[in-house]
């Protein structure tokens, strides 16, 4: 249970809107639930509708909604690589195919350790600084910006060593 | 009077009114941006000036909205319902524009500047409840203006009875979760209420029916950053910088083909030869520009030549290359890069972000999505491209927002002024 779990920031979370609109919590509860496992899991939503009053199937559409929340398991973390204009023509494109013939693995897969998934996403306000990506994982996003395929190999294995 | 002292500061040729960051070192430190003026003005206008009185300030300075759509911002606060309350203020900090990545170093590195510009707005409306809504990615920016939110509380300059008066506000962060949709105004409001991002239909307009049903002015973060000098310096010295059509000074993010792209502050007016090549160093390998898009992924495609660079940068001028300025995101393509691959990307972009709530947007990038995919693979034939200029066209004017609209002006004008391309992309 959420509230058990995390009373504090629930609290805190709940705190931040006028209480007759509650509902407006959704969004940050949904990043607490998804913060130890990566993905919002079928108890966890249905804790937020209890929490909010709302039913279940609506805290379900934003899950669907919303590209940083996740209803399925995936790598440690999610290296999201922008490969939108501004970035695709600095060379993000072969960046993130090399990237994939290093790890091994194609857009979308996860390596086998179960440490990263690459994705390939839309503009994160960083277009001066392609190639980047965010990394979303159990310490939430984080930019990486002016990266090289090396630089990147780097960052997967120190991120090896992050113990939970 | 406290404003003279930024004058003089800013008496510097071409210091920056937004980034000042970059002249002041740590000026992300409360202190010290006390010690440069900060808070001076809110306290003068919380202490000293009516709410209107404060609008009419930004109204004479011919201050306009920075996310895109360049509505005067005095206006629109002075269109707030005074006969229904609460009053909402809202920060749109939601950047996801392709190309557009300046409120982000704004919020990064001049956060009181910003946060003050939020407050300002707040007083003049009469909110005391404000949110920032930040793209889910801008996690830790949310968290470092949570720092700062709780300085200003501790400072005094956020909270019960500001400056002993009966005036207290409140700022809230609030993170999206990923949807460019929501940089929509009323979308914005949808998701922070807890829905999905999907826009409203207008009218009733925010200033009458926002956030939670109530009167809410939504301003962008560039736009609000402004708002503390004016108050502090006066509407006349705003409107001393720019052009008569656009006043004041504008955030160029500069990305694509340049060999230095980056954010530039520069007044309204100046030329895309000055951007291109004065502060963004040229061209890479020293290619010709080819195209430009002013106004990011949503932008007309603007054929180059010297007349075109030559054109001032301001909301009318640009209006006279059949294109709009928009965020003033402008995007360098040069020669090596052919327009049935650039609109492959940006339909690519708005398929993946229309929010599916009206057809012709949700259906039209579908097709359009096939169609530029096709013609970039080599397998399309001349009446794909027909086809593909048919369906942009029967989306415009026909969609509830302005992502539908947006998406066709890539397509409509690539593939009409640069017809080169297509003939070479297909096979017949
Ligand atoms: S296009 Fe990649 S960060 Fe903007």
């Amino acid at each position: 249970m959420l509230l058990e779990k995390y009373p504090k920031e629930v609290k805190q979370i709940l705190s931040k809107y006028p209480p007759e609109h509650k509902r407006s919590a959704v969004m940050p509860l949904l990043y607490l639930a998804q913060r130890e496992e990566g993905y919002v899991n079928k108890a966890a939503m249905q804790d937020i509708a209890q929490l909010l009053d709302v039913t279940e199937t609506e805290v379900a559409s934003i899950v669907g909604f919303y590209t940083l929340y996740h209803d399925e398991k995936a790598g440690k973390y999610r290296m999201q690589v922008c490969t939108d204009l501004p970035c695709a023509l600095r060379g993000a494109d072969e960046f993130l195919n090399n990237l994939c013939a290093n790890l091994g693995v194609k857009v979308g897969e996860t390596t086998e350790d179960g440490l990263v998934t690459i994705e390939s996403v839309m503009c994160l306000a960083a277009c001066d600084k392609a190639p980047m990506f965010q990394t979303q994982g159990p310490d939430g996003i984080k930019y990486h910006e002016n990266m090289t395929v090396d630089r990147t190999m780097e960052l997967i294995e120190a991120l090896k060593k992050v113990k939970e | 009077m406290k404003g003279k002292s930024f004058l003089w500061q800013n008496k510097r040729l071409m210091a920056h009114i937004l980034f000042r960051h970059r002249d002041i070192p740590d000026i992300n430190k409360l202190d010290v941006y006390k010690k440069n003026g900060g808070f001076a003005a809110l306290k003068n206008a919380v202490t000293k000036m009516k709410p209107a009185e404060v609008t009419d300030v930004v109204k004479n300075s011919g201050l306009r909205g920075r996310g895109g759509a360049g509505f005067p911002t005095g206006m629109k606060w002075s269109f707030m319902d005074s006969k229904s309350w609460p009053h909402y203020v809202l920060a749109n900090a939601d950047e996801s524009e392709p190309g557009t990545f300046k409120d982000r170093e704004i919020m990064e590195n001049n956060p009181f500047q910003f946060l003050e510009g939020v407050a300002l707005a707040s007083y003049a409306v009469g909110a005391n409840l404000a949110y920032v809504y930040l793209r889910g990615e801008f996690w830790q920016v949310a968290a470092f203006l949570d720092e700062k939110l709780a300085e200003m509380e501790d400072a005094g300059y956020l909270g019960e009875n500001l400056f002993g008066t009966d005036y207290s506000l409140k700022i809230h962060t609030h993170l999206g979760a990923g949807a460019y949709i929501c940089g929509e105004e009323t979308a914005l409001m949808e998701s922070l209420e807890g829905k999905r991002g999907q826009p409203r239909v207008r009218p009733p307009f925010p200033p009458s029916v926002g956030l939670y049903g109530k009167p809410t002015v939504i301003n962008n973060v560039e736009t609000l950053t402004n708002v503390p000098l004016i108050l502090a310096n006066g509407a006349d010295w705003y409107k001393s910088m720019g052009t008569a059509d656009s006043a004041g000074v504008k955030i160029f993010s500069l990305s694509g083909r340049v060999r230095k792209p980056g954010n530039y502050e520069l007044p309204f007016g100046t030329t895309f030869r000055q951007l291109i090549y004065e502060n963004g160093g040229g061209v890479q390998d020293g290619r010709p520009v080819k195209a430009i898009m002013p106004a990011g992924a949503s932008s007309s495609l603007i054929v180059v030549d010297d007349k075109t660079l030559d054109t001032p940068m301001d909301y009318a001028f640009v209006r006279t290359l059949g294109a709009d300025l928009g965020s003033a995101s402008v995007i360098v393509i040069d020669d090596t890069v052919s327009i049935d691959w650039v609109i492959n990307k940006t339909i690519h972009f708005f398929k993946h972000e229309s929010c599916g709530k009206c057809t012709p947007c949700r259906e039209g990038n579908y097709w359009m999505r096939h169609l530029t995919e096709r013609i970039h693979s080599g397998n399309g034939y001349s009446t794909d491209v027909d086809l593909l200029l048919n369906v942009a066209k029967q989306m415009q004017g026909k969609c509830l927002c302005a992502l539908g609209e947006f998406s066709t002006m890539a397509v409509v004008t690539g593939i009409e002024r640069f017809p080169q391309d297509f003939k070479k992309a297909v096979k017949a």
